[in-house]
C-alpha cells in the first residue's frame, strides 16, 4: 500500500518541525528518512502513524488514495516499531506479540486458537523460536527489536513504520539485523518507511532515500542516484566524506576521496591536475586513505586502492600529482 | 587475599562509628517504642485489654478505620488520575498543577483543619446554609474525612509522578498504534507498570490517615465516642492522666507503624528483584 503525502506542516509552539513536506512512498518499498537530529524526521514518522497531528490545514495523507488524516492512530493499522522498542516489561514475548490482537473488540477478536497459531508463526517469522515465556528483561537488543517488529506485524498493518530502528544497537549486530532487515523486508514486501540519521544505513538498505534538513525535504531519489548527483551542498556533505575544494578562479566544488587519480609527480598535467605532499597514509582497511596538502595549502582527503599504494611505493612526504573528475 | 573494603579507617574508628549510629537509632527510633509497649503494660494485660475494649476506645478505632476507608480509596482514584495527567500529558496549567498536588504537605495540619472550620463552621462561609439544611460537617464523620483526605492528598500523587515520568509515554503510545483504547491502555499497560508504586502510595497514605492528628484535632469538637479518632482519643486518656490506657491505644499506633513498615520492606525487597533482572 503507497503512502502519499501532500503539504505537510507541524508547529511546535513557535518552533517549525515540519513545512510543507509532500513525498510518495511506492507501494511496497523501502524508504528512508535521513537527516541530522531535529530535521523532523521522526516527527514526520508519528505524523504518518497518527501519534502526532499535523497542523490544520489541506495537509493530506494517503493510505492507497484514501486521506486517513482523521483517522486515529488505532484505527490507521499502521505498524509502529519504537526507537528503543517500548516492549510491554511485564509481559512475555508471546503476550507482548498477541497484544494487539486481544484488544480488538470481541466481534473482531480470533480465537484463542487463532491467535496462539498467530503468534507462533510470527516468532518463527522473525526467528525467535524458543522465547515464547521469555520477558523484555530477559532479551537482547536484537531480540527485544524482532519482537517489536513481531508485535507491529501481529495486526497486519497496511504500512510499517520504524523509528531509528537500529539506533540502540551495538556496531555489529546492527550491521546483522540491517542486512536480515532488507531480506525481510523482500520477503514480506510491506511498504516501510524508517528513519535513520545514518547514511551508511540508508543508502545500504533503502530503494528510495528521502533527506531531510530544517524540517524540510532536501532530496529524494534512490542511493546511488543520491549519492552521485547530491542536489545540495549539505546533502553532498551529509552523504559521506567529501572534500570541499576551492579552484583558482574561486568556486566550490565537491569531490569524493575516491573521485580522485593520484599520479607520480612527474605526469603532473599541469591543466587539469594539481601537486600536493602527503600528509598522512592510513591503510589498515580495504582502501588506503591519504591526506594530502595541495600546493595551494588546502586538505584534501583521497581513496586509493591497497594496491595502488604498494605499486607507487608512496609514503609520508612524497610529491604527488592529483587528478580531479571533470566537473560535469 | 582481596578485600572489597572502601574504607581504610582503622578498627577503633569503624568500632565507634557504629556504636555511634545504632546508639541513635536506639536512642530515637527504638526506645520511644519500647516505652509505647512498655508503659501500656505497666499494669499489666488485665488493664491493656481493658483499655482498648472500652467503648470510647472502640468507637475511636471505628471512626479512624471509616475514616481511613473513605479518605484512602478517594485519595488513590484522585491521586492516580492526577499522575495520569501530568505525566503522560502536556497541557496549560500543568506546572500549577504539580504545585497543587504539594499543598497539603506545605500547609500545616492546623491550618488544613481550620480552613474547613471557616468554610464549614457554624460562623463560616457556608455555615448558614448548612444549618439550614440541617448538614452537619465540623464536628462530625464528614469534616474528619474532608480534613484526613486533604492531608493525606499528596501520598498517592507524589509516589506515582516520578515512576511514571520515568517510564515515558513509550509503551502507551505502541498499544495505541496496536488499536487498544484509553481503558485497556490504562489496565493492561499503564497499571501494570505502577502497580507496586502504587501499593507504596497507598500504604504511607493509609498510614498517614489513621494517624493524622492536627487536622483532624481542629474539626473534630473532641466529642467522647463519637468525634474522637484513635489518635485523639489516646491525646484525651493522657490529659486524663490515664497513662496505661493512652499507652495501650497507643500500641495500635504503633502496631499500624510496624505492619506498614513490614509491607513496604517486602515490597521493596520484591520490586528489586525485579529491578534487578533489568
Amino acid at each position: 500500500m503507497s503512502i502519499s503525502i501532500h503539504s505537510i506542516h507541524k508547529t511546535f509552539g513557535t518552533y517549525k518541525a515540519l513545512e510543507d513536506i509532500s513525498l510518495e512512498v511506492p507501494n511496497g518499498s523501502l524508504t528512508a528518512l535521513l537527516g541530522p537530529s531535529g530535521s523532523g524526521k521522526t516527527t514526520l514518522l508519528r505524523i504518518v502513524a497518527g501519534l502526532e497531528s499535523a497542523d490544520p490545514g489541506p495537509g493530506r495523507i494517503l493510505f492507497h488514495g484514501e486521506n486517513v488524516v482523521d483517522i486515529p492512530a488505532g484505527k490507521r493499522q499502521v505498524g509502529f516499531v519504537f526507537q528503543h522498542y517500548a516492549l510491554f516489561r511485564h509481559m512475555t514475548v508471546a503476550d507482548n506479540i498477541s497484544f494487539g490482537l486481544t484488544v480488538l473488540p470481541r466481534n473482531q477478536r480470533p480465537s484463542r486458537n487463532e491467535i496462539n497459531d498467530r503468534v507462533a508463526e510470527l516468532i518463527s517469522l522473525v526467528k525467535l523460536d524458543g522465547l515464547h515465556q521469555r520477558r523484555p528483561h530477559e532479551l537482547s537488543g536484537g531480540q527485544r527489536q524482532r519482537v517489536a517488529l513481531a508485535r507491529a506485524l501481529a495486526i497486519r498493518p497496511k504500512v510499517l513504520l520504524l523509528d531509528e530502528p537500529f539506533g540502540a544497537l551495538d556496531a555489529q549486530v546492527r550491521k546483522d539485523l540491517r542486512r536480515w532487515l532488507r531480506l525481510f523486508h523482500d520477503e514480506i514486501g510491506l511498504t516501510t518507511l524508517f528513519v535513520t540519521h545514518d547514511q551508511e544505513e540508508a543508502l545500504e538498505l533503502a530503494d528510495q532515500v528521502v533527506v531531510m534538513r530544517n524540517a524540510r525535504i532536501e532530496q529524494v531519489g534512490p542511493p546511488q542516484k543520491i549519492y552521485d548527483h547530491p542536489r545540495t551542498p549539505f546533502v553532498y556533505e551529509f552523504l559521506g566524506n567529501v572534500n570541499k575544494l576551492v579552484t583558482p578562479d574561486g568556486v566550490t566544488r565537491y569531490v569524493r576521496p575516491h573521485e580522485i587519480e593520484v599520479k607520480f609527480a612527474a605526469e603532473l598535467d599541469l591543466q587539469t591536475d594539481r601537486l600536493a605532499e602527503v600528509q598522512h597514509l592510513f591503510s589498515a582497511g580495504p582502501v588506503a586513505s591519504l591526506s594530502v596538502r595541495a600546493d595551494d595549502g588546502q586538505f584534501i582527503e583521497v581513496e586509493i586502492s591497497r594496491k595502488q599504494l604498494e605499486e607507487m611505493a608512496l609514503s609520508v612526504g612524497d610529491k604527488v600529482a592529483l587528478g580531479l573528475p571533470a566537473t560535469s | 587475599m582481596s578485600h572489597s573494603e572502601v574504607t581504610t579507617e582503622s578498627r577503633a574508628v569503624r568500632v565507634l562509628l557504629i556504636t555511634a549510629a545504632g546508639g541513635v537509632v536506639t536512642l530515637f527510633l527504638l526506645l520511644p517504642l519500647m516505652a509505647v509497649f512498655i508503659e501500656a503494660l505497666r499494669k499489666g494485660w488485665e488493664v491493656f485489654f481493658e483499655a482498648l475494649r472500652d467503648e470510647a476506645a472502640l468507637s475511636a478505632v471505628k471512626l479512624t478505620l471509616t475514616a481511613a476507608a473513605i479518605s484512602v480509596p478517594m485519595n488513590t482514584l484522585f491521586g492516580v488520575a492526577a499522575a495520569w495527567a501530568v505525566t503522560k500529558f502536556r497541557f496549560k496549567g500543568r506546572a500549577l498543577l504539580i504545585s497543587l498536588i504539594d499543598l497539603p504537605f506545605a500547609v500545616s495540619p492546623v491550618i488544613a483543619g481550620l480552613v474547613w472550620v471557616l468554610l464549614f463552621g457554624s460562623q463560616g462561609w457556608f455555615g448558614e446554609w448548612l444549618e439550614k439544611y440541617d448538614l452537619k460537617i465540623i464536628f462530625a464523620l464528614p469534616g474528619i474525612v474532608i480534613a484526613t483526605a486533604f492531608v493525606t492528598f499528596p501520598f498517592v500523587a507524589r509516589e506515582l509522578i516520578p515512576l511514571m515520568e520515568s517510564q515515558g509515554s513509550d509503551q502507551e503510545e505502541a498499544a495505541v498504534t496496536l488499536g487498544a483504547g484509553g481503558w485497556k491502555i490504562f489496565w493492561r499497560v499503564t497499571v501494570p507498570n505502577i502497580k507496586w508504586g502504587l501499593l507504596y502510595g497507598i500504604l504511607l497514605c493509609n498510614a498517614r490517615a489513621m494517624g493524622e492528628f492536627g487536622a483532624v484535632s481542629v474539626v473534630s469538637g473532641h466529642i467522647r465516642g463519637e468525634t474522637n479518632t484513635l489518635p485523639l482519643h489516646v491525646e484525651v486518656l493522657y490529659n486524663e492522666y490515664q497513662f496505661s490506657a493512652a499507652f495501650a491505644c497507643a500500641t495500635l499506633l504503633a502496631l499500624l507503624a510496624l505492619v506498614t513498615l513490614g509491607i513496604k520492606s517486602a515490597i521493596e525487597h520484591f520490586t528489586g528483584h525485579v529491578a534487578n533482572g533489568h
